[in-house]
């Protein structure tokens, strides 16, 4: 089986490089996906379903309703996605709350079964690649960069639904970084929220800029050269949010995939580094 | 002279409000401030996320919905993973953010994004300079999703005219 994937927002209408490099490392590593045509938004948590949580689950529904009929499960490489469409899928579980939602989706002429699983990708590529076959396709061994890992909030919190990994003392992202030769380094606070979710960035932008000021600050002590993180999201609030520190001082933001394309060779044109607002300039 | 404040007057229908409205771990709450020790917004602003709850339990409404403090939470879910009650402290914020915003408090950059989702199918849109980057890496100019069809976008505009979403945040 295939899965489908969902773009969200931020990856492919900021940051295209993270599309781009997503899709070649998903096809270097043989994970067999398709795209999650005419998909919307997740849509996104911290506003929708803030404001109106039936609008939420049905949009997600749509969404859900697509990889459905594609016959897939679906795979997403943002957090804030994984929370969304997983939240949604694991609540359209529950036979009445389906039945409500498909009366919103007879309006457009669809039907959501409850038969979708949502992955997000770094669990697929644990789990399901493995860091050996990822290792095994290693060009460019990583062995001189010293990564400071941001997990990010949605991808295994709430642990009890997720289950991939322990909420507090994480180490699968860890072990994926360092599958490209690369170290992981320790630092304070390491499982902080960076800062932007939950309508933070957009209504309360100070407090938002306070939590990622604190990661920083933690990340640039460790000495870490870079930081990965596998969410669009934590990852523009990285990379924007360093214009208060001296060029000298800035971290450079790099997604899981823009890590792995650079592990793997892949050309330097599909990274999108351009996009990035602080330069990636990395130890050579 | 009043030296205290008048004791409030709990006002057991709004809980029982934001309990059918799908707070249903609210009174599991026992008060430890587990939760506002592990938030990282407690760390940097006033905001007591046990104080919301414990609100939310006596029913003061009005301290609770017009409030900046609701929007403080950035659903980072470590209350929630720490919680030695289960209490399930952001699905509770989110039951409280949709009663706000059904009061018409709403932040104005959100009703944008929401209005963007309206208008494109996404929260976040594509401006004519990102169609140019999408080429450089080597990417259609159109992410195929509503973006690229006009039908799927008048799928999701028909839903959130279902769903009352459009008349919610102020359009139409």
């Amino acid at each position: 089986m295939a899965y489908s994937l969902f773009l969200g927002c931020v990856a492919p209408n900021r940051y295209p490089g993270i599309e781009s490099t997503t899709r070649d490392i998903l096809k270097e590593l043989d994970v067999d996906f398709v795209d999650l045509e005419n998909a919307s938004c997740c849509p996104a948590p911290g506003v929708t379903r803030s404001f109106h949580q039936e609008t939420w689950l049905t949009i997600a529904a749509r969404n859900l309703a697509i990889a459905e009929q594609q016959g897939n499960d679906i795979m997403v490489i943002c957090n804030g996605c994984y929370g969304s469409l997983f939240e949604a899928a694991h609540m359209l579980t529950d036979e009445k709350k389906r039945e409500e939602v498909n009366k919103n989706l007879k309006e457009i002429g669809m039907e959501y079964k409850g038969t979708v699983n949502v992955k997000h990708f770094a669990d697929v590529l644990f789990n399901e690649v493995g860091v050996d076959k990822i290792a095994e396709k290693v060009k460019i061994n990583q062995d001189k960069l010293k990564v400071a890992v941001h997990y990010g909030c949605h991808f295994l919190k709430p642990h009890k639904l997720k289950e991939i990994d322990d909420p507090e003392r994480p180490t699968i992202l860890d072990k994926l970084v360092e599958a490209t030769g690369a170290t992981s380094v320790e630092y304070m606070d390491k499982n902080l929220c960076c800062g932007a979710g939950g309508g933070v960035r957009a209504r309360v932008p100070d407090l938002a800029m306070g939590m990622t000021k604190t990661k920083l600050e933690n990340i640039g002590k460790a000495g870490a050269d870079v930081i990965v993180n596998p969410c669009p999201f934590c990852h523009l609030q990285y990379d924007r949010g360093q214009e208060h520190l001296a060029d000298g001082d800035k971290i450079p933001v790099l997604h899981l995939s823009q890590l792995f394309a650079l592990a793997f060779g892949v050309d330097e044109k599909r990274m999108g580094f351009e996009e990035h607002a602080v330069p990636v300039k990395l130890p050579s | 002279m009043t030296i205290m404040a008048e004791p409030k007057t709990p006002n057991p229908a709004f809980t029982k409000e934001v309990i059918d409205a799908g707070a249903d771990t609210l009174n599991l709450c026992f008060q430890c401030g587990t939760c506002t020790g592990s938030c990282p917004s407690g760390r940097l602003t006033a905001f007591r996320v046990r104080k919301v709850l414990r609100r939310a339990q006596l029913g003061f409404k009005e301290d609770i919905l017009p409030t900046d403090d609701l929007w403080y939470c950035t659903t980072c879910y470590t209350c929630h993973e720490r919680c030695p009650r289960g209490v399930e402290i952001p699905d509770i914020l989110f039951v409280l953010r949709n009663m706000a915003v059904k009061e018409g408090h709403m932040g104005e950059t959100h009703k944008k994004g929401a209005g963007y989702l309206i208008k494109t199918g996404h929260l976040v849109p594509l401006s004519k300079e990102y169609r140019e980057k999408r080429k450089e890496v080597g990417l259609e100019e159109t992410p195929p999703t509503t973006l690229a069809n006009k039908k799927a976008l008048e799928e999701v505009q028909k839903l959130v005219k279902k769903t009352g979403f459009d008349k919610l945040i102020g359009g139409e």
